[in-house]
C-alpha cells in the first residue's frame, strides 16, 4: 500500500495574505488542511518591558506601534486606563472628543479590514476604493494633530490640543458622504454569489466555542454574543451615546463581514450624536501629568496648565501602591492594559491584552478541515494585526 | 536524394512551391508580429482599464500615458538575471514556458483575421486544432509547477491541470452547436455559414452557448474569477513563482495570447468574425468601405474589454466551487444546448 504523507507548507511570514508577519504552518492533504499550527513573534517589540522602563505619559506613543491601523484607539485605551490608576477625570469636550476619534479610528481600522480581506478573497477594486476613503480620515487626523498613522494625540487626562470649527464642518461632511461609499462596497460583494460562496458557512464558530477561546470585538460578535466594552463598561462618553451593537446569527464569515459593515453605520452614528452634543470647556485636565516628564528627575514646566509643579514628584506622589486592569473597545476586539504599580511614576508590570494575539490563536480551530483558500477567509476574518500580536 | 524531386514530391512546379513558401513565412512573421504588439498593448489597455475603474490611472510615466509602458516593461523584463532554482529540474523547467508560447502562438493558425486572411486556410479541423493547442498549454502549466520544486508552484499547477481538464470539455461541448448549426469545423466556412443567415452571427441563435462558452475561456485562461492556478493570495503566485525575467515574461505573453485567441473564437464562431449581419449591410451599405478587419479587431477588443471589466468586479471562485460548476453546471448545460440545437436543426 502507498504511504500517504501530507504536504507541509510555509504559510508566512513572507506571505501576501497573511497580513504582516504570520507564519502558519499549513499540513495539506490536496486541498484541505489537515493541521495548522500559527507562529507569532515576528514583529516582537518587547512593547511591555519599554513601558515598564518609562513613566506612564511617555509610554504612550509606544501604544501607536501595536495596532498601527487603529493607533488612536489604542492611545484612548493606554490613557483611559492610566486616568483610572492615577485617579484622573477628563474634562467633558475631551471626553466627547475622543469618542469622535476611536468611532473615526474604527470606521478606517473596518476600511483596511474590508480591504484586505476583499482583496484576499479576490476582489481587487473594493481594495482601492476603500483606501480612497481611508486618506480621508488620515486628514481628518491631520488637522487635529499634524500626524497621519502614529498620532499620540490623546493624553492622559484628555486630548492634546482643541478640535477647530475647521474640523467639525469636515467631519460633518465625512459622515454626510461616507454612508454612499459605505454602499460601494457594498453593491461590489455584498450580494455577489461568488462572495457568498466563499464566506458563508465558512470559519464557523459557535458562540460557546467563541467566548471560551476568548474572542472579542466583531469576531465575537458575528457569533452572537453582544459583548462589547463601550456597553458593558463604558468610558469616555460611551455612557451618554445612543448606539446599537450589531450581532450576527450564523457564527460564519459572511455574518462577521455583515457585522462590521453595520459598525461602520453604527460609528457614524455615534461620530455625528458627539458633534452635536460637544461641550464646551477644556481638553486637558488640570491635574493631567506633562507629556514629556522625563524619568527620574523632575523638572519645572513653564506654560503647562499646571503652571510650575514638579511634575515627576507629582505622579510619583499620586500613583497608589495598586494593580489595575482596564479595558476599552479598540476596532478589533477588548484592548485591555493591566498595571501593577510599585509607587513610582513607572509601571512595575504593563500587560497588554492584545485582541490580535487572542484571534491568532484561534486560527487552527477554524481553519483545520476546511480548505487552503478558506485558510485565507479566515484569516481575513478574525481581522489581526501582527505589531499588536507580537507586541 | 534528388532536391527537386522532393520538391516536386510536394508541388508540381518548384518555383511556385519556394514562392508560396516564402509568401507562408512572411504571413506567420507578420501575424505572430502583429501577434506580440497587441499582447503588449493589451496588457497596457487593462491596466488603463482596470486604472480606471479603480479609480487610479494606470500607468502614465512612459510616455503619454503610459504609451510606452510595454516597452519598458519588456526591457526590465529582458534585463532581468534569468533564475532556475537549484533543485529544480533544470531542462524541464527551461522547457515549460517554451511549451506554453508555443501552443499558443500556434492557434493563430487558423483563426481568420479578415477576408480571408488565415495562415492555414484549408484546414478543415480548425476548431479541433485550437483545442488541441489550448490543451497543449496545459502541459506547460503543469510541466512548470512541477519542475520548479516548490510546493506553492506545485499546488498552482495542479490546481490548473485540474481545471484546465474540467473546463476544456465544457468548452469544447459549447461549440458543438456551432458545428452542427455551420456543419464544419473550418473557422472560415463557420463564418460564410453565419452570412447566409439575415442575423449573420450565431449568438442570436445560440445566446447560452456563447454564455457557456465565455464562462470556460475564463476558466481556461486562468483569468478571474477562475485564477485559482496564480491566485496570488493563497499561492502567492502559483505555478509561476519561481520564474524571473523573459521565462516569466513568456508566460505571461502565453496569457495574454490565450485572452486573444479565445476573444478571437469566440468572435469567428457567434459574432460572425471580420463580416457584419447581412441586415445591416442592407440597411446602411456605406459600412462596405470599412476593412474587415477594423470589425474583427473591434470585436475582439470587446472581448478583451469584458475580461478585463470581470477582473475588476468579481472575488475568486475556491476550488470545490470551481469543480462543482463546470462538471454539475456547465457541462450538462452544454450537453441540453447540443440536443436542442440538433433537434431545431432536424426539424427545420
Amino acid at each position: 500500500m502507498l504511504k500517504k504523507k501530507e504536504l507541509s507548507i510555509n504559510m508566512g511570514p513572507q506571505h501576501p495574505a497573511t497580513h504582516g508577519v504570520l507564519r502558519l504552518v499549513l499540513e495539506l492533504d490536496g486541498e484541505t488542511v489537515v493541521k495548522c499550527t500559527p507562529h507569532v513573534g515576528y514583529l516582537h517589540r518587547g512593547t511591555e518591558k519599554l513601558g515598564e522602563n518609562r513613566t506612564y505619559p511617555m509610554a504612550l506613543p509606544l501604544t501607536d506601534r501595536l495596532d498601527y491601523v487603529s493607533s488612536m484607539s489604542n492611545n484612548i485605551g493606554y490613557c483611559v486606563a492610566v486616568e483610572r490608576l492615577l485617579g484622573i477625570e477628563a474634562p467633558a469636550r475631551a471626553k466627547y472628543i475622543r469618542t469622535i476619534m476611536a468611532e473615526l479610528t474604527r470606521i478606517a481600522n473596518h476600511i483596511v479590514w474590508i480591504a484586505t480581506h476583499a482583496l484576499d478573497i479576490g476582489a481587487m477594486t473594493v481594495f482601492l476604493y476603500s483606501m480612497r476613503d481611508r486618506e480621508w480620515i488620515l486628514d481628518l487626523y491631520e488637522m487635529v494633530c499634524g500626524a497621519r498613522l502614529t498620532v499620540t494625540y490623546p493624553r492622559i487626562g484628555g486630548v492634546r490640543c482643541d478640535i477647530d470649527q475647521e474640523f467639525m464642518d469636515s467631519c460633518y461632511k465625512f459622515i454626510e458622504d461616507f454612508p454612499k461609499r459605505i454602499e460601494e462596497y457594498e453593491t461590489l460583494i455584498d450580494q455577489n454569489r461568488i462572495w457568498l460562496q466563499r464566506t458563508v458557512g465558512v470559519g464557523i464558530i459557535s458562540a460557546a466555542d467563541a467566548i471560551n477561546w476568548g474572542l472579542t470585538g466583531p469576531t465575537l460578535r458575528g457569533s452572537g454574543v453582544a459583548y462589547d466594552v463601550r456597553k458593558a463598561a463604558p468610558y469616555d462618553a460611551y455612557d451618554q451615546i445612543d448606539f446599537e451593537v450589531p450581532v450576527g446569527k450564523n457564527c460564519d464569515v459572511y455574518d462577521r463581514y455583515r457585522c462590521r459593515m453595520d459598525e461602520f453605520r453604527q460609528s457614524i452614528s455615534i461620530i455625528k450624536q458627539c458633534l452635536d452634543k460637544l461641550p464646551d470647556g477644556l481638553v486637558l485636565a488640570s491635574e493631567a501629568p506633562p507629556y514629556d516628564m522625563p524619568i527620574g528627575k523632575p523638572r519645572v514646566m513653564p506654560g503647562h496648565p499646571m503652571g510650575e509643579i514638579l511634575p515627576g514628584e507629582l505622579v510619583e506622589e499620586k500613583v497608589p501602591f495598586d494593580e489595575l486592569y482596564s479595558a476599552t473597545e479598540v476596532p478589533k476586539g477588548e484592548l485591555g492594559f493591566y498595571f501593577v504599580n510599585d509607587g513610582t511614576a513607572r509601571p512595575y508590570r504593563m500587560r497588554i491584552r492584545a485582541p490580535s494575539f487572542v484571534h491568532a490563536s484561534v486560527l487552527p480551530k477554524l481553519c483545520e478541515g476546511s480548505l487552503v483558500a478558506d485558510v485565507i477567509a479566515n484569516i481575513g476574518t478574525i481581522d489581526i494585526v501582527l505589531g499588536e500580536c507580537d507586541r | 536524394m534528388d532536391i527537386s524531386s522532393f520538391y516536386g514530391f510536394l508541388g508540381t512546379d518548384t518555383t511556385d512551391f519556394i514562392l508560396r513558401m516564402i509568401i507562408m513565412v512572411a504571413k506567420i512573421a507578420v501575424v505572430i508580429v502583429i501577434a506580440l504588439l497587441h499582447v503588449a498593448y493589451s496588457t497596457w489597455f487593462e491596466r488603463k482599464i482596470i486604472g480606471h475603474m479603480q479609480i487610479r490611472l494606470g500607468p502614465m510615466r512612459v510616455g503619454y500615458h503610459g504609451l510606452l509602458q510595454p516597452f519598458a516593461d519588456f526591457v526590465k523584463l529582458f534585463f532581468k538575471e534569468d533564475i532556475i532554482p537549484s533543485s529544480g529540474d533544470r531542462p524541464v523547467f527551461q522547457l515549460a514556458p517554451m511549451i506554453a508560447l508555443f501552443a499558443t502562438i500556434s492557434s493563430l493558425a487558423v483563426i481568420p483575421f479578415f477576408n480571408d486572411f488565415v495562415i492555414a486556410k484549408n484546414m478543415n479541423v480548425g476548431l479541433l486544432y485550437l483545442f488541441a493547442m489550448s490543451s497543449l498549454s496545459a502541459y506547460g502549466i503543469i510541466l512548470a509547477g512541477w519542475s520548479s520544486n516548490s510546493k506553492y508552484a506545485f499546488l498552482g499547477g495542479l490546481r490548473s491541470s485540474a481545471q484546465v481538464i474540467s473546463y476544456e470539455i465544457a468548452l469544447a461541448l459549447s461549440l458543438v452547436g456551432i458545428m452542427v448549426l455551420s456543419g464544419s469545423l473550418n473557422l472560415v466556412e463557420i463564418i460564410e455559414a453565419q452570412q447566409k443567415h439575415w442575423y449573420g452571427m450565431y449568438v442570436v441563435v445560440q445566446f447560452p452557448a456563447y454564455i457557456l462558452f465565455l464562462i470556460c475561456a475564463f476558466a481556461e485562461t486562468n483569468r478571474t474569477p477562475f485564477d485559482l492556478p496564480e491566485a496570488e493570495s493563497e499561492l502567492v503566485a502559483g505555478y509561476f513563482v519561481e520564474y524571473s525575467g523573459m521565462r516569466f515574461s513568456l508566460f505571461f505573453m502565453a496569457e495574454y495570447i490565450a485572452m486573444i485567441i479565445m476573444s478571437c473564437i469566440a468572435v469567428t464562431c457567434f459574432w460572425g468574425g471580420w463580416t457584419l449581419p447581412p441586415v445591416v449591410m442592407k440597411a446602411l451599405p456605406f459600412l462596405a468601405v470599412v476593412p474587415g478587419l477594423v470589425w474583427f479587431l473591434l470585436k475582439v477588443y470587446c472581448h478583451l474589454f469584458l475580461f478585463y471589466w470581470v477582473r475588476a468586479t468579481v472575488p475568486r471562485f475556491r476550488y470545490d466551487h470551481l469543480m462543482s460548476l463546470g462538471w454539475k453546471v456547465l457541462i450538462p448545460l452544454a450537453l441540453a444546448n447540443i440536443v436542442i440545437t440538433s433537434i431545431v436543426k432536424f426539424l427545420f
